[in-house]
């Protein structure tokens, strides 16, 4: 096994009293791309957003249990949640830049952040994110541009680049490609493998062949429970182990198609 | 039941729809009267204003055959009621300006700040109790802040300010200012409340605290709203009679000193229709070129807030 980024231990989210996810244990390598799946509406999302504790902007949600992050638990009181979303990134299902230009997309994020540089350093870091995004050849001249000029694709490679940015040690990723094309999808796939070497990649999709195809490890998610209402981890290993000999029945009727 | 319906439509050919029953033509000439009824109604609202704006033309247009454009734009003095007349129209634009500009000074701060508070960082509970109390700011009526201006800011400005005078611009500013505070709050809020909330988490997610998501990415997303409830504001300032014809005196001068006695447009206009001006003379004239200096400053604000709006609006999917 790989080195473990976050370790996930008995999570549970509330909505106010509804029970979204109970009990996940999850262990997420480093350097890995880990895929959540599973059918709509057991919580996929709600598990990615506890990991960098954006649940809480949502009025009445809860979480308890322990999400381990470089040894400590980002859930403890004494954490600053503004310090674990710099550390831990997000890319979000519908592209989403700020209106402003493509250049202060990139470097707002720094800004806020506390960088202290020259302008120089500054568009050195903004052309090395851009790079890293595989989008700085399409933009490099019209950095100053609206960030919503651009195609939906390119838009979500400038999400990623925002993240980038900030050098996060974990990026989780929320249906990254769902708004997008097949082409626009397969650059951002490319783009994920080439972002592991650098960072742990998290990502909840809805397209099996898409988890097939970019994931390392697989966590499939069902509601479970009294009345099957909240959504748990059934099965995680290796991706190739949940696509041809999963454990689980369930698993294996969902990846196959029988269901979903 | 099914055949039956099945039967209707079998028989509904092209000829038996075309053939109006009577059925259909009664229908048909209610359509018509409604149409009839609500075109009236709008009609309506589209001749009082072309009426207005006809017997303001038509009064400025007289006012001018007595008086030349330059003696109105060029003198700094206006005299109309006394025996040495000056027809100057700045001093009043001068008075109108000073306060109108002293109540945004005071309500746009004020008004942004309620607005990304009740937006973005109360809670839907003190949210709910917040925004009744701006309403009922907003339904005061004007004599009472002017005479809250009178009796209850100008002492205040005067124990601070020992040269303030009676009658003031700043004054009825602060008043004016409290008066326009709803409606830069309320607009500017809407315009806050409509950013996407997929916005707000970008930010969240890069590490931004609350304050900076609210400056740094809400407010210039929503920087066309919040311009245009700025305008509009301003352009009720402008317009407000109540309050300065009350707090802010009656002599019109050049002046940027907001603790002196000025006039503004409205204020003239209230105490030329109050004494016992003849009906055509050229005093009575004045109102009419001064309210056709006013509608034009109104007319270009508003028209300033719609082009605003559609230049600087973002688009989102």
């Amino acid at each position: 096994m790989d080195q473990t980024a976050l370790e996930i231990r008995n999570l549970r989210v509330y909505y106010g009293d509804f029970l979204a996810i109970k009990d996940v244990n999850l262990s997420i390598p480093k350097n890995q791309i880990t895929a959540i799946i599973g059918p709509s509406g057991v919580g996929k999302s709600t598990l990615l957003r506890a990991l960098n504790r954006m649940n809480e902007l949502v009025p009445g949600c809860r979480t308890e249990g322990e999400v381990i992050f470089d040894g400590v638990n980002i859930y403890d009181p004494r954490v600053d949640p503004v310090e674990v979303r710099r550390r831990i990134g997000m890319v979000f299902q519908k592209p989403n830049p700020f209106p402003k230009s493509i250049y202060e997309n990139v470097a707002w994020g720094l800004r806020i952040n506390g960088f202290r540089g020259t302008r120089a350093q500054m568009d050195e870091a903004v052309e090395r994110a851009l790079r890293a995004a595989a989008l700085w050849d399409e933009v490099k001249d019209k950095l100053h541009q609206s960030g919503l000029s651009l195609s939906g694709g390119q838009q979500q490679r400038l999400c990623i680049a925002r993240v980038v940015a900030l050098q996060p040690e974990v990026i989780l990723l929320d249906e990254p490609a769902s708004a997008l094309d097949p082409i626009a999808t397969l650059k951002i796939e490319e783009l994920m493998r080439e972002l592991k070497r650098d960072y742990t990649l998290v990502i909840v999709t809805h397209n099996m062949q898409q988890a097939a195809r970019v994931s390392d490890y697989t966590a499939m998610m069902m509601l479970t429970g009294e009345e099957e209402r909240s959504g748990t981890v059934i099965e995680f290993g290796p991706t190739k182990t949940i696509f041809t000999n999963p454990r689980d029945k369930r698993t294996e009727d969902y990846v196959t198609g029988r269901f979903g | 039941m099914v055949t039956s319906s099945y039967e209707k439509l079998r028989y509904r050919t092209p000829s038996a729809l075309a053939s109006s029953t009577s059925l259909t033509r009664r229908r048909r000439a209610e359509e018509q009267i409604v149409k009839a009824v609500l075109f009236v109604f709008a009609l309506v609202s589209v001749l009082t204003t072309l009426g207005i704006i006809f017997v303001l033309f038509q009064e400025t247009a007289l006012f001018f055959r007595r008086v030349s454009f330059a003696q109105f734009f060029l003198d700094t003095r206006w005299t109309p009621l006394f025996v040495s007349k000056r027809f100057g129209i700045w001093p009043l634009v001068n008075g109108t300006v000073l306060v109108a500009a002293g109540a945004m000074i005071v309500a746009l701060p004020l008004g942004l700040l309620a607005a990304i508070f009740m937006s973005e960082v109360a809670s839907e509970r003190v949210r709910r109790v917040l925004k009744p109390f701006l309403e009922i700011l907003a339904g005061i009526p004007t004599v009472v802040y002017g005479y809250f201006a009178l009796t209850f800011i100008t002492p205040l400005l005067r124990s601070i300010f020992p040269q303030t005078q009676v009658f003031n611009a700043a004054s009825a500013a602060i008043a004016m200012g409290f008066m326009i505070l709803p409606t830069v709050a309320s607009l500017s809020e809407d315009a806050l409340y409509a950013v996407p909330r997929s916005l707000r988490e970008a930010a969240y997610a890069l590490g931004a605290t609350r304050w900076e998501v609210a400056t740094q990415v809400v407010v210039p997303a929503a920087f066309s709203g919040i311009a245009a409830a700025f305008i509009l504001a301003a352009s009720r300032a402008i317009g407000e009679t109540m309050i300065v014809a009350i707090a802010a005196g009656q002599q019109p001068k050049l002046t940027l000193n907001p603790l002196e006695s000025i006039e503004t447009m409205t204020a003239y206009i209230v105490q030329v229709s109050l004494g016992d001006t003849p009906h055509g003379t050229l005093e009575y004239q004045t109102i009419f070129a001064v309210g056709m200096m006013l509608f034009l400053m109104t007319l270009g604000m508003n028209i300033a807030s719609y082009l605003l709006t559609r230049r600087f609006r973002e688009v989102y999917e």
